[in-house]
């Protein structure tokens, strides 16, 4: 499954707006073993970063304490017409990468 | 007693005898304790009558606004048209004929320290012991959109009755071709598996009149009671008409819009052709009037008498209290009216009631003929009832002739529980 974005497709200029970004992802914990005794690696998102028309809106760091197919929902003002941009980082070289476009009146 | 002889009842007899044997005299005075329940469910009904065969002494007064009962197991089957709702309904003429006085009034008040009970009519009545089985309310709050004008729009029929026959109609209006959709809450709420019982059915009833139709299934949990079977079932039976979005996959429902029968999840809007939306739930209205529901809408109770951790003299039973691990269901009501009215009786007579073991069971039929079902056996652990050994769930695999024996079974175990409540 791609990520999951919520941005409104309008808004007026000022407006505050929520944005809305679910991927679907292990979030492995690296603290579990398999019934063998063996250590399950540690597999999860680092890092989600939001940009709006090139800037920097909003950045979380993730840690192993976070569950499976993180959601996170946070609130920016609309500016300008444009795109945002999500892009998620994590273990083992994972990026993922998706995007919305606004328009504002 | 025109209840059928189970051994169950038979034991409840002679302890019963026993004890009037036994007791001293004053507690053969002409009333042993005067005991109101309110709400004539599955949990009421076998709690009041539990109460009468355990002390014929006892007065009891059952408080219920519907002169006719329409049971939810099996209303699934009336929404799919394989069933119709007279064969869902019963009455409270055995229960009056086994000395117990129903009151069909609804219940407005209560006075806890004066320990009475007002209903619609003004009439006072006072108790000793009260007993609240008011099933669910619907959380209209959380599903901005939704209430009393949408449902009838979009109907929850989560409560068995007109809104059952509602959404069966929707469905026989609904064009070949059509969506329809079912919008699923979190837990906890009445009967988990139902929903997914019922995305069955419907598609039973599509892939039979109406074979170009989908079911869409919007879902706040990502996973649920049973899903292997029934997946296999959907699979195996329906193809790929049956689609669900997860919590995970933006399933969640936030808000609807009832005109235009828009369904609005975290991640986008839907509108399908037949919308049932089942709302968020908490305990019964009453239960908050009393003050017996706490700031999750349900209410706390002991789990060996289910008497109210938040008021007393007051006992919760069925979907209203919180059961720990007991999933809200007709069965675990009906369990745990028996054993609130053990406890009642333990409690009225000084006697140290003893801790209930509670045995869950929840048959699912998919389709005609193919069903299948868990068990689950409950005691207290602590302050709150959990899952002890010896429940059980039908095999994955397994042969088609299992599935035809357990929606037998699944038909049987309905007449025994309806007529040990009302019959």
């Amino acid at each position: 499954m791609a990520a999951l974005i919520n941005v409104p497709a309008k808004a007026r200029r000022g407006d505050v707006i929520e944005i809305r970004a679910l991927t679907s992802h292990i979030m492995e914990t690296g603290f579990r073993h398999t019934v063998d005794g063996v250590l399950v690696p540690r597999d999860i998102i680092t890092s989600f970063t939001c940009r709006y028309n090139g800037a920097e809106v909003f950045r979380a760091e993730l840690f192993p304490a976070i569950a499976a197919n993180p959601y996170l929902s946070f609130f920016t003002v609309a500016k300008e017409s444009g795109k945002f941009e999500f892009e998620w980082i994590g273990d083992n070289g994972y990026s993922s990468t998706a995007s919305a476009s606004i328009t504002v009146e | 007693m025109n209840a059928p002889v189970t051994r169950r009842n038979a034991i409840l007899g002679i302890t019963a005898a026993a004890t009037s044997l036994a007791a001293p005299s004053i507690l053969r005075a002409q009333s042993a304790g005067r005991i109101v329940v309110i709400g004539g469910g599955f949990g009421g009904a076998a709690c009041a009558r539990a109460l009468k065969r355990a002390d014929a002494r006892l007065q009891v007064t059952l408080i219920e606004p519907n002169k006719l009962f329409t049971a939810c197991p099996f209303s699934n089957e009336v929404i799919a048209g394989l069933r119709e709702i007279e064969a869902q309904q019963f009455g409270y003429d055995k229960l009056a004929a086994d000395d117990i006085t129903v009151v069909a009034q609804a219940a407005t008040a209560i006075d806890t320290q004066k320990r009475s009970v007002t209903t619609a009519d003004g009439v006072m009545l006072a108790y000793d012991r009260l007993v609240l089985s008011p099933g669910i309310d619907f959380h209209f709050e959380p599903l901005p959109g939704y209430d009393e004008a949408a449902s009838e729009k979009m109907p929850h029929a989560w409560q068995a009755g007109a809104q059952t026959l509602l959404l069966r109609r929707q469905l026989e209006a609904m064009p070949d071709g059509g969506t329809v959709a079912i919008a699923i809450p979190a837990n906890p709420s009445r009967c988990p598996p139902a929903p997914y019982e019922r995305a069955s059915l419907i598609a039973h009833y599509l892939k039979t009149q109406k074979p170009r139709s989908k079911v869409l299934i919007l879902d706040a949990k990502d996973a649920f009671t049973q899903q292997r079977l029934f997946e296999k079932a959907w699979k195996e039976l329906y193809g790929d008409m049956i689609e669900r979005i997860a919590l995970s996959q933006g399933g969640r429902v936030t808000s609807v819009d009832a005109s235009t029968r828009t369904i609005i999840t975290e991640f986008g809007n839907y509108t399908p052709d037949v919308a049932n939306v089942i709302p968020p739930q908490r305990a019964g209205r009453i239960a908050a009037i009393a003050g017996a529901a706490d700031a999750t809408g349900w209410c706390p109770i002991d789990p060996v008498t289910f008497e109210s951790k938040l008021v007393k003299d007051i006992h919760v039973i069925g979907d209203a209290c919180l059961g720990g691990g007991i999933p809200k269901s007709a069965s675990a009501a009906s369990a745990q009216g028996k054993a609130c009215a053990a406890g009642i009786v333990n409690l009225l007579t000084g006697r140290v009631p003893e801790a209930p073991r509670i045995t869950g069971v929840c048959y699912n039929t998919v389709a005609p003929g193919y069903g299948f079902s868990l068990a689950g056996n409950y005691q207290p652990k602590g302050d709150v009832f959990a899952e002890i050994e010896g429940g059980a769930t039908s095999p994955v695999d397994a042969p088609r002739e299992l599935r035809a024996r357990e929606a037998d079974e699944a038909g049987r175990w309905f007449q025994t529980i309806t007529a040990d409540c009302f019959g």
